[in-house]
């Protein structure tokens, strides 16, 4: 059976990427919904007996997995002509994959080469019909790329009506994953990778490579206080974090802070950084800009300390403090600590 | 080593610092708010452009764009900075393009200009943040790869090592020419114009950007050859027009929606000491915090 929906698996050394387990629950939704498979596509290099387990459980079908040493540390050809020359065999509907610097550098040169659509960075993925205004023609079944736009002001839906299969990457965070079933039977296919990827495709060569890990866990936080723009500078900051620290959180920050140098990039929160869902959100100085709500709108309980009543995000706040940061801040720390032992 | 370099770049609307007016009252977005740029990550890449000419001399720089007349403005400020020459892309059959069209349209110029040894982008552009024209360009011609780059670190016996940006780390890779590379948003920030050349160049401009009717310059553009700047239609490129514009996108929009965010009911307080204090009671007492 064709026309399954396919998730492409990154993988760093032998650990499948988080954003792609969030990709493999959302496209066992989608595959479910259309009554057909999920299949997932993994590439690397000793990958063999050690990703099946961080593959399969999320209800996967079909795992194809391409072995070979050339693969890792991802390039971009020999990746393309692995899904290239799969896809042209299995002719998938749907293919999914993170909106990560290796999926934007992979989803692009396969649908040139594949003529197919590819919308970036979607935050909804749907099922849904479709009518061409001008042909008047009927789609059934086709999915539903939705994406902010221009900035953030408006959200677009994109649809592939003709050409398969239809390619969207999504942000890590932004789709919540969930094991199906911890021992959830699929189908393990081990690629000849020389009939998918010719010699000639090895011809980058990675000879320096530094990866750090992640200083904190901001995506997976359950308390986040985050700073904006109105935080004033680096300093101001400390007191984020001191809050930060008391109340087991992490710390995040607005886009203008980020570019105004207040915080690190990682700790951007937004349309264009890290989508968060934590329990308690405390919004610090932070306006509310459509771009950065898109980050922190699903969180539990929202606080925004502004001293502007009228500051768009408390709209969507639970809780407004109306006053100083650097009056409340301290406040609250103190209180925390009278209060919770 | 003199090299043959192509710099793909937009004009894009300032998504930046959208006001209050960016948006029409029906919900689209109002272009005439919101000044036309140089995509800011096309202008890193214009700076790596030129910073190969100088150590390479000979080397030539072209700016290759696509849009409407007015972005011919895009080809003029690269001049201003020390590009030697540009191509307008500009037709009717190029409009309503996605990403994938517009790869078709660029690539399709380029093997008119006759290729280049290394073709150089910004990683994406702010209105629409895809970072797909770059590699479906580099798909259409075959060609070798380097997205998020940071850094040229040198060109030597046709190879390109160069620093680049991946999740969580760098990382330096070799890649031999002919390449196309994207620029990263941690580059080196441009130059800005030089006088001389803005003098130089400041009438340079397309035949569609200029008046129809005859204005006092017009002598200056039989004088000197290079204030005509390259303009282009589909035929021009040998481009076949169901490959392109709106004819030639798979992705169709299907509907477009104005953010509205469901407000809630909040409760406001002060910065009191007792509103602080109720405050953390509350989110104590229901759990909320531990």
């Amino acid at each position: 059976m064709k026309n399954n929906v396919f998730v492409y698996c990154e993988i760093e050394g032998t650990t499948v990427a988080e954003v792609s387990q969030e990709l493999l629950t959302k496209g066992r939704k989608l595959a479910n919904q259309l009554g057909v498979q999920l299949h997932a596509v993994a590439a690397g290099s000793g990958i063999t007996g050690k990703v099946e387990k961080q593959i399969l459980p999320y209800g996967v079908d079909k795992l194809f997995i391409f072995d070979a040493p050339g693969l890792f540390p991802y390039t971009s050809a020999p990746h393309t002509d692995i899904l290239v020359n799969l896809f042209k065999e299995e002719e998938p509907q749907i293919c999914l994959m993170g909106a990560t610097v290796i999926g934007r550098d992979l989803g692009p040169r396969v649908s040139s080469s594949l003529t197919s659509g590819l919308t970036a960075d979607c935050t909804q993925l749907e099922i849904g019909d479709y009518e061409d205004i001008k042909t008047h023609e009927k789609y059934t079944e086709l999915l539903y790329q939705i994406r902010p736009a221009f900035g953030g002001n408006i959200v677009a839906t994109i649809v592939n009506p003709e050409h398969r299969p239809q390619m969207a990457t999504v942000r890590s965070g932004v789709m919540q994953k969930q094991v199906l079933d911890e021992n959830y039977k699929g189908e393990v296919v081990i690629a000849d990778v020389d009939k998918y990827v010719p010699d000639t495709d090895y011809l980058v060569k990675v000879i320096d490579r530094h990866i750090e890990a992640a200083k904190h866990n901001l995506k997976g936080a359950a308390i986040v206080v985050a700073g904006g723009y109105g935080m004033g500078s680096k300093e101001g900051f400390d007191q984020l974090f001191q809050l930060a620290k008391e109340l087991h959180g992490e710390v995040g920050a607005s886009r203008a802070a980020v570019d105004a140098g207040f915080v690190d990039h990682d700790r951007q929160i937004g349309q264009t950084g890290v989508t968060v869902h934590p329990k308690v959100y405390i919004a610090c100085g932070i306006s509310g800009q459509i771009q950065h709500i898109a980050g922190m709108r699903d969180s539990g309980i929202i606080i925004s300390i502004n001293t502007d009543p009228d500051a768009p995000i408390n709209k969507i706040a639970d809780y407004v403090v109306v006053g100083k940061v650097e009056e409340v801040v301290p406040k609250l720390i103190k209180y925390y600590k009278a209060n919770s032992k | 080593m003199k090299y043959k370099i192509i710099v793909l770049a937009k004009q894009v609307p300032d998504t930046r610092n959208v006001g209050k007016d960016a948006m029409t009252e029906a919900g689209t977005v109002n272009r005439a708010a919101l000044p036309a740029i140089f995509n800011p990550d096309d202008l890193l890449a214009l700076e790596q452009a030129l910073q190969i000419k100088e150590q390479n001399p000979g080397t030539s720089v072209g700016v290759l764009t696509m849009g409407p007349p007015r972005a011919g403005e895009i080809i003029r400020q690269g001049l201003y900075r020390g590009a030697d020459t540009g191509w307008l892309l500009t037709d009717r059959l190029f409009a309503g393009a996605d990403t994938l069209a517009t790869s078709y349209a660029l690539a399709t110029a380029i093997k008119k200009i006759g290729g280049a040894d290394i073709i150089l982008g910004g990683r994406q552009a702010i209105d629409g943040d895809t970072a797909q024209v770059g590699p479906q360009v580099a798909q259409k011609l075959g060609l070798t790869q380097v997205t998020y780059a940071e850094e040229i670190l040198k060109i030597e016996d046709g190879k390109a090592t160069i620093r680049r940006h991946i999740d969580g780390g760098v990382e330096t890779v070799v890649a031999p020419l002919p390449l196309l590379i994207t620029v990263n948003g941690s580059a080196t920030p441009c130059r800005p114009c030089n006088a001389k050349l803005v003098m130089k160049y400041k009438r340079a401009s397309c035949p569609a950007e200029r008046p129809a009717e005859p204005t006092a310059y017009d002598y200056l553009y039989e004088q000197k050859p290079y204030l005509n700047l390259t303009q282009w239609s589909v035929a021009d490129v040998d481009g076949d027009p169901s490959q392109c514009g709106g004819a030639g996108s798979p992705t169709k929009v299907k509907a477009v929606q104005n953010i509205v965010f469901q407000a809630k009911e909040s409760k406001t307080l002060s910065s009191s000491d007792s509103d602080v204090e109720g405050l953390i009671q509350e989110l104590l007492n229901e759990k909320i915090i531990g």
